[in-house]
């Protein structure tokens, strides 16, 4: 999937099935022993509530609790959902020149950015493909404040400080801290701004989808962004890890137990009916934003300008089209799983592949995320899918699969 | 059924955490079991097969049954379908060898009979008998249920 033809597709899909494990969408990550796995501030909070842990990235994270990863999912949806999202690594860039430095590694129009508000953006690579895709905020046009991916943070931050070096040698003010003293959670759901409202005075109904702010909530400083991973209303708050339990039970504690701790099983589920990426599944190294489908992300004076890692590659791809693109599949039969074939309609000539995929307990219905050649890319396009060895019937629709809630001006 | 991936049981397994033990799941008398968590109902020459209570309670609601075709064969031990979930595959292991006579069709419409009833209205398939004396490589129903305890506390 390197820009290039069917045969370079077919190769990248061979070259995935031999060195992938074929297991299911999330939990396929690094196996380190017991002794490896870092621990959130929370891990015991989940455990005395019934979580299943599973390794994640490195970490121990809640898989599910004792409700189940379907109702769990339904519930986000209808009341609000609670994630210990910890593992994620939030940073902040200061200085007077952080904007042009950052501009120079992802595709957003930083500096366009009005203060206190953020976009999902790309970290690009000198070909044009993601290292890694990522919440960034401007709090003022000197501090910027990011959060990328935990199976991404050793490659993302030996990526930043490589560049800042390289910026600061020639005079470049900027400068950067890890947040590894806070907590990151995520509070999503119909009742996520009623909950959270009881436990500050800000008032929130004036913060809007993508839009931050540093104030106080249940006693202690918070970073707060209204973002999040489900495509439900909801905040992204980080805060200092020695308050983070607290700040736990009395989101619980305020909902009355109509918001639930919610694992990453869920957490999956819903972003996938959102239509939203996974990095690892959806986006890797080799494809670029406009391949997934991401060409709102960059900013428009970017794409003039270019200026930042693979403008080039991604520039012409804009021009021309990019020769694959992310699209939306509903099938029937079994779910889709990663790396299942997708063919034409008659089921001979190969289209491309699902990057993720699995049973949408909102819709009932199998949903999946894949890549096939442009062209074949339109809603509506009927295709096949082989699941071990069988063809079951798929068609290419529209993402988000259910309709998003973000909350936005009217 | 062998998991490819059985969440928490497999990774918790390699890792030696311990899965969150949700009771005990139900072990009926009358069965037999395979280490791969399917049971068998031997009447005559027929067996019936499905998966047990510790397996779908592990496994998660089931969304999809992949049912094998009736007459086609099957051996102890090998794969004859698959069981999925919301977030995985586990195939399905025959305990017995045979030729399948029956599937359950309620589970194309009815997947979470698995769920919901799995040694009753959840059954995949009947299988005719090629080898009885296969039968007394299945572990009985108090053996079944250690079984299931040294694998989840084995972590």
């Amino acid at each position: 999937m390197r820009g290039g033809g069917l045969w370079q597709l077919g190769q990248s899909i061979t070259r995935r099935l031999a060195q992938a494990d074929k297991k299911a969408v999330s939990a396929r990550r690094f196996f380190a022993s017991e002794a490896d796995l870092k621990k959130t501030v929370l891990y015991d909070f989940h455990v005395t509530n019934g979580a299943k842990m599973v390794p994640f990235a490195g970490w121990s994270m809640p898989i599910q609790y004792k409700d189940s990863i379907m109702d769990s999912t339904v519930n986000c949806r209808e009341n609000g959902s609670l994630f210990d999202v910890s593992h994620m690594c939030g940073l902040s860039l200061k200085g007077k020149d952080c904007v042009s430095f950052l501009e120079k590694l992802v595709i957003a129009d930083v500096a366009g950015l009005a203060p206190g508000t953020g976009t999902l953006t790309v970290f690009t690579n000198e070909k044009g493909g993601a290292i890694d895709d990522s919440v960034i905020t401007k709090v003022t046009d000197d501090h910027i404040y990011l959060v990328v991916n935990a199976g991404c943070r050793d490659k993302d931050l030996a990526h930043i400080e490589e560049h800042m070096k390289a910026f600061k040698a020639k005079g470049g003010d900027v400068s950067w801290h890890i947040y590894d003293e806070r907590s990151l959670l995520a509070l999503q759901g119909p009742l996520a701004a009623p909950v959270l409202q009881h436990l500050t005075k800000e008032d929130l109904s004036k913060l809007y989808f993508g839009e931050f702010r540093i104030l106080d909530i249940n006693g202690s400083t918070c970073f707060l962004t209204r973002t999040g991973y489900t495509g439900e209303d909801g905040f992204e708050i980080s805060v200092p890890s020695e308050n983070a339990v607290d700040l736990t039970k009395a989101i619980l504690e305020k909902s009355e137990g109509k918001v639930r701790l919610t694992g990453l099983g869920a957490r999956d589920s819903l972003r996938l009916e959102a239509g939203l990426c996974l990095y690892g599944n959806d986006m890797e190294q080799h494809i670029t934003p406009v391949e997934a489908g991401l060409t709102w992300a960059i900013g428009k004076r970017r794409r003039a300008e270019g200026g930042f890692l693979g403008a080039d590659t991604i520039l012409k791809q804009l021009e021309k089209g990019p020769s694959i693109r992310r699209v939306g599949i509903i099938s029937s039969g079994p779910p889709a799983r990663s790396h299942s074939e997708i063919k034409d309609e008659k089921g001979g000539a190969d289209l491309g592949e699902v990057t993720s995929g699995g049973f949408s307990p909102c819709l009932k219905k199998n949903i999946a995320m894949g890549y096939v050649k442009s062209g074949s890319h339109k809603a509506g396009t009927k295709l096949k899918i082989l699941i071990r060895g069988k063809a079951y019937d798929g068609v290419i629709t529209k993402m988000p699969f259910v309709p998003t809630k973000y909350y936005k001006p009217s | 059924m062998a998991s490819r991936l059985m969440w928490a049981s497999r990774a918790a397994f390699h890792l030696r955490i311990s899965v969150f033990n949700r009771g005990f799941a139900t072990v009926l008398k009358d069965l037999k079991y395979s280490d791969s968590h399917e049971w068998a109902k031997v009447e005559g020459g027929s067996v019936t097969v499905g998966i047990t209570d510790h397996a779908q309670d592990h496994l998660g609601d089931v969304v999809y049954v992949e049912l094998p075709e009736v007459g086609s064969s099957v051996t102890q031990g090998s794969s004859f379908g698959a069981v999925e979930s919301v977030k995985a595959t586990s195939d399905l292991n025959s305990p017995v060898s045979g030729k399948i006579v029956e599937v359950n069709e309620e589970l194309s419409s009815s997947p979470g009979l698995v769920n919901s009833s799995p040694f009753e209205n959840g059954w995949i398939i009947k299988v005719e008998l090629s080898d009885s004396g296969e039968v007394g490589k299945l572990m009985d129903s108090e053996r079944y249920s250690k079984f299931c305890e040294e694998e989840d506390a084995a972590h």
